[in-house]
Order: structure tokens, then C-alpha cells, then sequence
């Protein structure tokens, strides 16, 4: 059996940079995974809908407008509300220390911030990928 | 009937995506689940669309996937990127330009990657097929990028095929791999709004004429500008025309029928290479062969034989 782990990098809101998330992408890419990119401005539905329908292990969501709190959590919840256990969320972008625990709460397993190494994020992924 | 099958048949996006998942992974579960899919397949319209990168297939994709929508037919997508051969990961990003299908539920899409496993992509997306088929869309569009022949074997799938080139590329038409242009049902020109577009068309016409000159069937050329929605619904015409010349010639049928046989071909394939591969004592087998292969004991076709002979007995 020849099992790839399979990534979506999702850009929520209303937020143009993705320069972080194609270098994020790019770095899982060259891991072996299987990465689907979704453009910018994703709603939280969009989000989880593409996640179903790619039947990925992991998503990434990037977001550097400071709605993280809000889209970040909403996506979490969408997964909660749609029954869907098995998916890895982590987030990155510009994300204040103090707004990290309660991320994590929330169900969004890894945070990272600006200087992280790509390297640790797909540590990460591959450690803590759930099927 | 198992759960996830039946889910398959409602057409639950949840169990499509799960068995696509099962068929790419190769996972031992695939071939019992497939089995009790066929039965339920045969009525999707399959479209294959190939072209250069950057040609805008994703967003005459989505364009297409709107005209089609109106009509009240769903669409399931299958859009495939090549695999690294270095990394093994892939970047899949014909999303990108059909994320306004996002939250349709009539549309599934699914991106692939070529992988590169042993027959791997030509009947995974035969499987791939066969799911969203059972999954009742009616009409399949598989998106590949028309560089090699894999590409061209799984264009091979589709009732009708559909070449997009863009004006201005001087001579990419002759630089195309010949059997990519040959496999041509339709050909569209698109970013038609580029002033070398006639041109091109010139250049296509001039292929056509000396590739139909003793074909009934003349290939049809299509102008299109996908992101504005000029020349879709030509587009969907053309297709439709296609579509009518086969059943009446009784060229579908036959279409078909080399699809089966090809299918069976790359399942028996497939099988043979994990009886062959996945045996311990054969493995073993086939490396003290390779040793004599090696220091010319014996040679690779007596050998296969050998190998061959193993299976069958």
C-alpha cells in the first residue's frame, strides 16, 4: 500500500499574502506529500467542503490579517459539526503568542509563526498525521 | 451492501472521496469494493481535456462546469498534475480556478497526482471513473496536461476528447508530442482575445485538413476566451455534436469496449506485478535470477519465463 499524505493549504478571508503558504506548500511538496492549493479568500465551508472532497489527512490554513481567532476556529468547528475526526488542522501567519493555547483548544494542533522552519512543520505533519 | 458502497451510490461526497482515496493508496480493499460498483456504471459522458500548461483548462473547466450546471447536470472533475520523480510529493493547483464550484453540491472535484507507481495513474483514474459514474454525475471531465503519454493514455478513457491550445506560441503546435494532436475530438483555441489567435487557427486547420482529408468527420476548431465566458457554449455544442456522430456511426459502443479491454488489460497487469512483487519466495526467486542474469548464466527472457511459469502453475 502506497499511502501519501495529502495537505490542503487554505487562505481564509480576507488576506492576500501567499507568498507563506506557496513557500509552506512547496516545502510539504518536496516532503512527498500530496499538496492541493486553494487560492485566496476561502470561506470556513469552502474550506472543509474541499477537505471532504480531497480526502486530505491534513489541513493548513495561513493567514496573516489577524482573523485568525475567528476563521481559523470557525474551520475547526466545521470539521466538529461535520463529524470529521481524523484530519489534522495547523495554522500559521502572523498569530500573537497569547492567542496560541486558546488555538490549540480549539483544535487547531499546530501553530506556527513567523521564522518557523519548514523543516519542523513537516516534522510536525508527519508525527501527528492521524491516518 | 456495505456502507460505504451504498454511500458511493447516493452519490455522498464523504464515501466518493473515501474510495478515491482507497483506489490511489492501492489499498487491498480496492478491488472487492470496485467489483460491486461496475453494475451501477455506464450512463456519465466522459470528457477528457488536455493541453499545454497555462492554456487555461482549469478555468474552461469551471466555465464548462457552469454551462453544465444550467442544463441541471452534475459535473464530477478529475483534474491531474504530475508527481515529482525526485520528491514523490506534487503541487495540485487546477483548484485554484474552480473554487466558485466549492459549495455546489452537484460538482465533486478531485485533484490527483501522476504518482508514477507501476500502471498506477491509467487505472486509478479508470477506478476514479467508474466511482463517479456510480456516483450518478452525468457527465465526467478528466483534466491532464498533454505532455507524454501517460497523459495520453488517460485521455484515451473519455468519449471525447478535447486539445486546448493558446494563439501565440509560435510553432508549439509541431512542438506538441504527435499523438497528443491525433487524439484531438475537438480542438480549442483559447484566449481567443490574443490578436495571433487566427493564426493559429490557421496552423490547426492546416493539421486537420491533412489529418481528415479522407475522415467524414471533420475536427472542429472553437475559439474561446474561458475567462470570460466566450465560446463555451459552442464549446458544449461541439461536444454534443461528437457525441451524436458516435452513437449514430456505432463508433460509441465500440469506443467503449476498447476502454473495457484496456481496463481489463491494466487490472491484469496490475495484478500480475503484486503476484510477481509481493511474494516472498518469489522475490527471493527473482533475485538469485538477477544475480544470473548477472554473470550471464541465463538471459532476462528466460528468466521471465521462469517467473511466468511459477505463477501459472
Amino acid at each position: 500500500m502506497d499511502k501519501k499524505i495529502r495537505v490542503l493549504v487554505a487562505k481564509p478571508g480576507l488576506d492576500g499574502h501567499d507568498r507563506g503558504a506557496k513557500v509552506v506548500a512547496r516545502a510539504l511538496r518536496d516532503a512527498g506529500m500530496e499538496v492541493i492549493y486553494t487560492g485566496l479568500h476561502q470561506t470556513a465551508d469552502m474550506i472543509v467542503e474541499t477537505a471532504i472532497q480531497e480526502d486530505v489527512d491534513v489541513i493548513g490554513l495561513s493567514l496573516l490579517s489577524g482573523a485568525h481567532m475567528t476563521l481559523f476556529i470557525d474551520v475547526a468547528k466545521l470539521l466538529k459539526k461535520n463529524d470529521i475526526n481524523d484530519v489534522l488542522v495547523v495554522g500559521g501567519g502572523i498569530i500573537p503568542e497569547q492567542d496560541i493555547p486558546k488555538l490549540k483548544k480549539a483544535g487547531i494542533a499546530g501553530v506556527f509563526g513567523p521564522g518557523t522552519h519548514c523543516d519542523e512543520i513537516v516534522d510536525f505533519i508527519k508525527k501527528n498525521v492521524k491516518r | 451492501m456495505n456502507e460505504l458502497i451504498s454511500g458511493v451510490l447516493r452519490g455522498d461526497p464523504r464515501s466518493v472521496a473515501r474510495l478515491i482515496t482507497y483506489v490511489e493508496n492501492q489499498s487491498e480493499k480496492t478491488s472487492e469494493f470496485m467489483k460491486q460498483i461496475h453494475s451501477h456504471t455506464g450512463k456519465a459522458q466522459i470528457i477528457g481535456i488536455t493541453g499545454v500548461m497555462g492554456s487555461g483548462k482549469s478555468t474552461l473547466i469551471c466555465e464548462l462546469t457552469r454551462k453544465y450546471r444550467e442544463q441541471g447536470k452534475s459535473v464530477g472533475i478529475i483534474a491531474i498534475d504530475p508527481t515529482s520523480p525526485f520528491s514523490g510529493g506534487a503541487l495540485l493547483g487546477d483548484r485554484v480556478r474552480m473554487m466558485e464550484l466549492a459549495m455546489d453540491k452537484d460538482v465533486f472535484i478531485r485533484s490527483m497526482g501522476t504518482r508514477g507507481v507501476l500502471g498506477g495513474l491509467t487505472s486509478a483514474v479508470y477506478d476514479v471513473v467508474e466511482i463517479l459514474d456510480a456516483s450518478k454525475k452525468d457527465i465526467i471531465i478528466i483534466e491532464t496536461v498533454g505532455v507524454g503519454q501517460a497523459e495520453v493514455d488517460v485521455v484515451k478513457i473519455a468519449d471525447t476528447t478535447i486539445v486546448v491550445l493558446v494563439p501565440g506560441l509560435g510553432d508549439s503546435i509541431q512542438t506538441i508530442k504527435a499523438g497528443v494532436m491525433e487524439i484531438a475530438d475537438i480542438f480549442v483555441v483559447n484566449k481567443a482575445d490574443n490578436p495571433k489567435v487566427e493564426q493559429t487557427i490557421a496552423e490547426i486547420q492546416s493539421l486537420v485538413d491533412i489529418s481528415c482529408f479522407d475522415k467524414e468527420r471533420k475536427i472542429p476548431i472553437v475559439k474561446t476566451i474561458a475567462k470570460q465566458g466566450d465560446g463555451i457554449g459552442e464549446m458544449i455544442g461541439e461536444i454534443e455534436k461528437h457525441r451524436k456522430y458516435l452513437d449514430e456511426t456505432k463508433t460509441f459502443e465500440m469506443q467503449r469496449r476498447l476502454r473495457y479491454e484496456a481496463e481489463l488489460v491494466e487490472i491484469i497487469k496490475k495484478q500480475l506485478m503484486s503476484m510477481i512483487f509481493d511474494e516472498e519466495t518469489l522475490k527471493k526467486k527473482i533475485d538469485t535470477l538477477l544475480n544470473k542474469i548477472y554473470s550471464k548464466e541465463i538471459d532476462p527472457y528466460t528468466a521471465s519465463e521462469e517467473i511466468l511459469g511459477k505463477i501459472l502453475k
